[in-house]
């Protein structure tokens, strides 16, 4: 028990650093688009497929793939951005853009299955089955490498937030959109650069989640989307840092409920504390009291 | 449908001719008229149209304008986008499908049930309302969302409600020719009572409370309205009414799993339907699911590939989302006032005002009024645009 336990810990921290970078995604579009991108699960599957082709049809390892998959998952952000969000008005247009988001995630999970069937797929390398020996069980590199992975894109999503004009106009947009057009920013192309550095990290994100997990499927989508959706929820809307803090807290519950109690009943725990939580804290952990009046 | 339309053209062209005190009580008629007509064509339906696969189509068809009607006494007149009613719908469902099997009821008045699993289902939105309701916008859906996963993995989990297997409803002996037609009146009895009382609640003082919350909260709040108590409220008529259909979506499906009970593409859809026909309007939501479940059906028999049927589908909202925004009756609303207001400036002018408008066709009569309607036609366009 002790070093089952021991071992959810320890994956919960290193996997939730994954779920990190994928909810930093979805929280970084909220804080500047303010809509809610429910494509978001089947995006990161979408990565993992990308991935997926890439090692089995040229061999080229999972990281360096990676080179070709971050950037084309930005020009699929940035596409689905203008093509079904930028058209949306009005007063309506925050429900508009939960459906077109959804809209567009049955349209990828259709193509996904049309393509590559209902198979669970696994990407495999050396080190994902591969790795010392800590605390009396085998961790594989995969997790740390995936961790170091995704700390080194969230220091720099941090690093570009605050420390480079490009991140001063983000910030700015997430603050205010007109007074960020008053002094001259470009919130259109501000919130399309945002999609796309939103969308990217899921290729990172689900090129770690299918290496480490169970393998996915299309289907998987729906799994990712609904625990990112209570990770950015819970860790309070818009807050980059609350995203981070809620996605190693969910996995890492999840894994010691499993643990302790049952796997059936570890998600029921999971949207439990979610439930919990925003009863006595209805804007989530770090979220701010009233995150935007508009 | 369509026959109903046509009756409509006319008939509004010969209003426009009468003085307007005339035209507003000539309308009112039309429209009490045409919804005599389109009850008349809904009651009769499964009597002319025999064909079983098509008065399938109409059960459920019935079944989601219900639903939608439902959904859209809460959502449509809050604002709070819910996309967790197949809660309600599956525990609508399995209180049926539990208490019909403890029970072990016969055939035929079982649908005296319904009302039991609208009201459980109501039960259990009261909870859920008092933690959800407290936030708003995106977190509300996230909150809904999470709601519906809760009670799906239960349903998935605990062991009354039969896990994978899910319950099955009795078999009912009754002849298969018509064999769908009680769960068509029953269907359409609960969905004309929810329109009506969605009209009822529009035109009440909660009604005009609901609405208030809608246009701005804080504000209402400000002037007097209890906004906690009515958004219950709402939530929990909406969530009964939607169980009720659970249960009798259950009698007619003979099955209740966990993934159909709970079904996400519900919840979604419902949401489409209702922003296909106008948001918060009386009539767009009915319309809606009038128009997009046949088609729905239609594209699941159209492609049998599964996948390809969803891409369609996923198009077609975009489609909707992007092209027609507003909603089709708004949509239409407006380009009707645009078409009168037009009439009536082209009328307008003139000591002759009173007959008959002249010929759209005639130039002299529109050259002539262009200078007279100066400046009142220039506040006519912003009324018209007021519903």
């Amino acid at each position: 028990m002790g070093r089952q336990l021991s071992e959810a810990i320890v994956d919960g921290i290193l996997g939730g650093s994954v779920y990190a970078l994928m909810a930093v995604g979805l929280t970084l579009i909220f804080g500047v688009l303010d809509i809610i991108n429910i494509a978001q699960g089947i995006l990161v599957v979408l990565g993992g497929y990308l991935s997926y082709v890439l090692s089995v049809h040229l061999h080229l390892d999972l990281f360096v793939g990676l080179l070709v998959t971050v950037p084309a998952m930005f020009i699929v952000g940035v596409a689905i951005q203008w093509a079904f969000i930028r058209p949306l008005r009005g007063r309506e247009r925050t429900s508009m853009s939960l459906l077109a988001t959804y809209a567009v995630a049955i349209i990828i999970e259709g193509i996904l299955y049309i393509i590559f069937g209902s198979n669970y797929v696994n990407l495999s390398a050396s080190y994902t089955t591969t790795g010392p020996k800590i605390f009396g069980f085998y961790l594989n590199y995969i997790y740390i490498y995936g961790f170091l992975m995704a700390l080194v894109l969230v220091v720099g999503i941090y690093y570009t937030l605050y420390r480079t004009q490009f991140g001063r106009t983000i910030r700015a947009t997430m603050q205010d959109h007109t007074a960020a057009r008053i002094v001259g920013i470009n919130v259109n192309r501000v919130q399309a650069l945002t999609f796309g550095i939103g969308v990217a990290v899921t290729a990172a994100g689900g090129m770690v989640f299918g290496a480490t997990g169970g393998g996915f499927n299309p289907n998987t989508g729906y799994d990712l989307i609904s625990r990112l959706l209570a990770i950015v929820i819970l860790g309070g809307l818009g807050s980059i840092a609350g995203a981070m803090v809620a996605a190693i807290f969910m996995i890492t519950l999840e894994g010691v409920v499993t643990v302790l109690w049952s796997p059936s009943w570890s998600v029921v725990v999971f949207y439990g504390a979610l439930v919990v939580v925003l009863a006595f804290r209805p804007q989530g952990l770090l979220g701010r009291k009233a995150a935007r009046a508009q | 449908m369509s026959q109903g339309t046509v009756n409509a053209g006319p008939a509004q062209a010969g209003g426009t001719v009468q003085a307007p005190a005339g035209r507003d009580r000539r309308a009112t008629a039309i429209r009490l008229g045409l919804l005599g007509v389109l009850l008349f064509i809904a009651v009769i339906f499964p009597l002319v149209i025999t064909n079983a696969l098509y008065t399938q189509f109409a059960v459920d068809t019935m079944i989601y304008v219900g639903a939608v009607a439902a959904w859209n006494l809460f959502s449509g007149y809050t604002g709070y986008i819910a996309l967790g009613h197949a809660v309600f719908f599956g525990t609508g469902a399995y209180t049926v499908g539990l208490l019909t099997k403890q029970w072990k009821l016969p055939g035929g008045d079982i649908f005296a049930l319904l009302p039991l699993g609208g009201l459980v289902a109501a039960l259990v939105a009261v909870p859920l309302g008092l933690i959800a309701l407290r936030v708003r916008r995106h977190t509300f859906v996230v909150i809904t969302i999470a709601f519906f996963f809760i009670f799906q993995l239960m349903a998935f989990n605990l062991s009354f409600t039969g896990g994978n297997q899910g319950l099955s409803s009795p078999f009912f002996l009754w002849s298969a020719s018509d064999y769908n037609n009680p769960f068509y009146y029953v269907g359409l009895i609960i969905a004309v009572g929810t329109i009506t009382l969605s009209w009822l609640i529009r035109n009440s003082r909660f009604g005009l409370q609901l609405l208030a919350i809608r246009d701005d909260e804080d504000r209402a709040q400000g002037l007097g309205v209890r906004t906690m108590k009515v958004k219950l409220i709402a939530y929990a008529i909406s969530g009964g009414i939607s169980g009720m259909i659970g249960g009798l979506w259950w009698f007619f499906i003979g099955q209740a799993l966990p993934e159909t009970a709970f079904n996400p593409l519900f919840d979604l859809t419902v949401a489409l339907m209702a922003f296909l026909g106008g948001f918060g309007t009386l009539a767009g939501p009915v319309l809606g699911a009038l128009i997009l479940e046949p088609l729905q059906q239609w594209i699941g028999i159209t492609f049998t590939n599964g996948y390809v049927s969803d891409i369609v589908l996923g198009v077609l909202f975009l489609a909707v989302i992007l092209f027609l925004p507003r909603g089709i009756v708004p949509t239409g609303a407006e380009f009707v006032t645009k078409w009168r207001v037009a009439q009536a400036r082209r009328r307008e002018p003139g000591p002759g005002g009173s007959a008959p408008p002249a010929p759209p066709g005639s130039p002299a009569a529109s050259r002539t009024s262009t200078p007279a309607a100066g400046t009142p036609s220039t506040g006519t366009p912003s009324t018209g645009g007021v519903r």
